[in-house]
């Protein structure tokens, strides 16, 4: 078996627990100033993201059949921005 | 399409696990994706509520639960990477790491409830926290369902069977818990740090 240091899940890990910290100090609005709304949104975003990735690699959708794998990017994709699309006016 | 579990060299695509796992577990997700917009709308009609009951939040304790989380979908991962390679102590080694990251988010939890109840903080006290008790313990219940999950795993690992149908089982198994992972991502941003 290959070294768990050569296998693709061990980098998106370490990618994945970098995005929780930079998440958690868009949390405390670090980079947005008073800007509390945009800072949300790249936390929105950033959860999104992080998904995403856990759907294609870890739970392995990226070589799943493509009905499968579009049904669960499509959730994804209109759960986040649904998210984002009620948030915003009345941030 | 291969249907099989073992992904075999050259297939171009490969289902992990049972067909029916993931309509059960794309039928969760949109279960909880109705949780996630609900609450989003009704933070909306008070948005300074929801503010300001967030800030009474242990978010140490959240932000330390997501990284047990992610880091038991890694070591979930990890296993069936080693059941593939027919790497049997490994395979349950990683799959007991994952349910002690499992227990480490119920011991967490456990200690985040007990400091919101001897604050007074119930499920009563506003929306935002009916919310929170409502949608944390729903996980709460899947994380413990899941460690059930990978009790079972790790007894089928141990085993050292890692026949197709094994393969299937584990692999299952493995996408069940890593939705409690999923979940749990989005829970973190939206009761912890959505500002």
């Amino acid at each position: 078996m290959e070294s768990i240091f050569s296998l693709k899940v061990t980098p998106l890990w370490i990618i994945l627990i970098l995005a929780t910290a930079v998440s958690w100090e868009f949390g405390h609005g670090f980079g947005f100033g008073s800007h509390h709304n945009y800072a949300t949104v790249a936390v929105v975003l950033i959860a999104f993201i992080k998904v995403r990735f856990v759907f294609l690699d870890f739970m392995e959708l990226r070589a799943a059949p493509l009905p499968l794998r579009l049904a669960f990017e499509s959730w994804a994709v209109l759960v986040g921005g649904t998210i984002i699309g009620l948030y915003w006016p009345g941030s | 399409m291969a249907a099989s579990t073992d992904a075999p060299p050259g297939a171009r695509t490969h289902l992990p696990g049972e067909p029916g796992v993931w309509v059960f577990i794309l039928g969760d997700m949109l279960m909880f994706a109705a949780f996630f917009v609900v609450f989003v709308y009704y933070r909306r009609q008070d948005v300074p509520l929801f503010v300001h009951s967030q800030s009474t939040l242990n978010q140490h304790f959240g932000a330390i639960n997501t990284l047990l989380m992610l880091t038991s979908s890694w070591f979930v991962a990890l296993a069936i990477h080693s059941a593939r390679a027919h790497v049997a102590k490994l395979c349950s080694r990683f799959f007991v790491l994952a349910f002690l990251c499992g227990l480490g988010f119920v011991v967490i939890k456990f200690f985040e409830y007990r400091e919101k109840i001897h604050a007074g903080i119930m499920l009563t006290t506003n929306d935002f926290y009916m919310y929170y008790y409502m949608f944390t313990g729903l996980h709460l219940m899947h994380v413990l369902i899941g460690m059930g999950v990978l009790t079972y795993l790790t007894s089928i690992a141990r085993g050292g069977d890692f026949q197709a149908k094994n393969l299937n089982v584990l692999e299952s198994g493995a996408s069940f818990w890593h939705m409690v992972d999923i979940l749990w991502i989005v829970l973190f941003a939206l009761l912890y740090l959505m500002k």
